[in-house]
């Protein structure tokens, strides 16, 4: 027990398992795919160890008749769309999420505390469940369908599942607590009195909006829209499941490689672009313009 | 406080409280719920129709939650979803502990801020990446342990859901009774164990129940990862949804339901209860 004693051997000791699982479990295959995206595919699966810049080539480019590379920008839009569509959620998600969370935090604590347990519930629920939820209200023969003709508003069911509706509606539907929850927790703990200055100062609600709440919610802002914007980038279940899987996305590209079509080294390579992404977006938050708001808000 | 004074017959209060008040707002809000909740609970009544179609109201049934019980791949499945989850649960939230302890009671020491950032990595990782990641590791490995692999690959991703609450709860407590324990000439190992141990219980099993609803939840991961034959419940109702919508997943979905409903409401009791009254939120980069 001796050896116990020694503060940062202890340190060492508690911190070893958790360090070393996510390590070795996560660490170690990140690295592996790093190395994958520089080999060459396989057709049965896998790689065959053999340098080629094949992978990362083959996203920008393509090779015609005559083996030369052409310019090829159907992987590039793929990253259009799905930057798109998870830009498009990130604002109708702020569009809905920031009344909320204002809302929400204007209520007497009883009331703020259970709005604040109901919109983390859905977070907790199963990504499938909560997809299959919709289609279940907008197939042809669905829920909604069956209602409106049932009171004779139609007669022909309307086409809702399988459209861009349902995907916007499926993202924000599984996104949005993510935007509620940061934008409320700084909302939450704003000064009153800040208002009531506002409001002495005879300020509108507009200008106090745009002059004192929206400035100061601005961390929070920033936090949440990454926060829908990183995982909606990846995203290809609700897409697939209430989009029709009619467009591919990053994530279904990235997918498709390790089953399907079977190019291992092209599959990594895409999955370290995304990756890349997700990072530099982490960087702007952390280092970028909401740095000296969140500090000062701290203090 | 109290500086504003009224300028209606209205009570102070909610004179104060229509400063901040913005046309609108209450309704999005409201209506925000309802577009959260509607789905669900319409998912919940139909579980218990009683006609084959998944969408017609016929009367009430139990039907489809036997029928499901009864299905041999369904039981498979969630045998492998529970085994998973357990483990995961139970190896994740003790490694979690210990890091927890060293990160918010270790002071401070060179490499925090890494092994910080080293332990949210599966949180802030795009599922899909570590997925694909985890799947090239095994197969560089070739390492075929069948479940095993779900089991391993479960772990990474329950441990930052585990620390979070965990850390918190530590923060919130405080070292007072410790040191009272110190004083009174309690040894190190009987401090942690009836000081900071029971204190961090609360802490310690809503960490527990987050990693384990994550674990049972999880669909992205175990897709990449589960070999043939490693079947877990996500798994089985993909399948199920993408041959169409029918009463038997509504059944299996609303028992999906009620497990991560028990187990968030028992996590946020037991977590409200704590002075520090932090809750476990969504995750932040």
């Amino acid at each position: 027990m001796r050896i116990l004693q020694n503060a940062s051997t202890r340190r060492a000791l508690g911190l070893a398992p958790a360090l070393g699982i996510i390590g070795i479990f996560m660490v170690v295959p990140i690295a592996i795919i790093i190395v994958f995206s520089f080999m060459k595919a396989n057709p049965y699966g896998g790689v065959t160890p053999q340098f080629s810049l094949e992978a990362y080539i083959q996203f920008l480019f393509e090779r015609n008749l005559m083996d030369k590379l052409v310019f090829n920008s159907a992987y590039l839009r793929i990253f259009g769309r799905s930057f798109v569509l998870a830009l498009v959620t990130t604002v109708l998600c702020l569009l809905i999420g920031f009344p909320t969370a204002y809302y929400m935090s204007r209520q007497p604590p009883r009331r703020k505390n259970l709005m604040v347990f109901l919109v983390t519930i859905p977070f907790w629920t199963n990504l499938l469940i909560r997809a299959y939820c919709w289609i279940l209200l907008l197939r042809d023969t669905g829920l909604i369908n069956n209602f409106l003709i049932k009171i004779g508003l139609i007669h022909e069911p309307l086409t809702m599942l399988y459209t861009n509706f349902a995907i916007f509606l499926g993202l924000v539907y599984t996104h949005i607590p993510f935007m509620v929850l940061p934008i409320y927790a700084r909302v939450e703990k704003l000064d009153f009195s800040l208002f009531e200055a506002a409001h002495d100062l005879y300020a509108s609600r507009r200008q106090l909006m745009r002059h004192v709440i929206l400035p100061l919610a601005m961390p929070g802002v920033i936090a949440g829209s990454l926060l829908v914007f990183v995982p909606c980038l990846g995203d290809f279940i609700i897409p697939n499941l209430l989009g029709g899987g009619k467009h591919l996305m990053i994530g279904s590209l990235i997918q498709l490689q390790f089953g399907g079509s079977r190019n291992w080294p092209f599959g990594s390579a895409v999955a370290l672009i995304l990756m890349a992404i997700v990072l530099l977006a982490m960087m702007v938050y952390v280092w970028g313009p909401g740095r000296k708001m969140r500090l000062e808000g701290e203090s | 406080m109290g500086a504003v004074m009224t300028r209606t017959d209205k009570g102070n209060g909610e004179k104060r409280f229509a400063i901040g008040r913005f046309p609108g707002f209450a309704t999005t809000s409201w209506l925000f719920l309802l577009y959260l909740y509607v789905p669900i609970v319409l998912l919940i009544i139909f579980s218990f129709n009683s006609s084959r179609s998944a969408t017609i109201w016929h009367g009430f049934s139990l039907e489809w939650y036997l029928k499901a019980f009864a299905n041999d791949d369904v039981q498979r499945a969630a045998i492998n979803s529970l085994i998973v989850a357990f483990s995961a649960t139970a190896v994740g939230t003790v490694v979690a502990v210990f890091a927890a302890l060293v990160l918010a009671r270790g002071g401070r020491f060179r490499g925090r801020g890494v092994s910080y950032g080293i332990l949210m990595l599966p949180m802030t990782m795009p599922e899909i990446v570590t997925a694909v990641a985890t799947l090239s590791f095994f197969t560089a490995l070739h390492l075929e342990i069948g479940l095993g692999r779900v089991v391993l690959a479960h772990t990474v991703f329950c441990i930052p859901f585990a620390f979070l609450p965990i850390r918190a709860r530590l923060q919130g407590m405080g070292t007072t009774l410790e040191q009272a324990a110190h004083d009174l000439y309690a040894d190190e190992w009987r401090t942690f164990r009836h000081i900071t141990l029971p204190l961090l219980m609360p802490g310690i099993i809503s960490g527990a129940m987050l990693s384990f609803i994550i674990s049972i939840d999880d669909f992205i991961i175990t897709l990449m990862v589960a070999p043939a034959g490693s079947t877990t419940l996500p798994l089985y109702i993909y399948g199920m949804v993408r041959m169409g919508v029918t009463p038997e997943v509504n059944a299996l979905s609303t028992v999906m339901l009620a497990i991560s409903l028990l187990f968030v409401s028992m996590s946020y009791l037991i977590g409200r209860k704590t002075k520090s009254g932090r809750k476990p939120k969504a995750p932040t980069p």
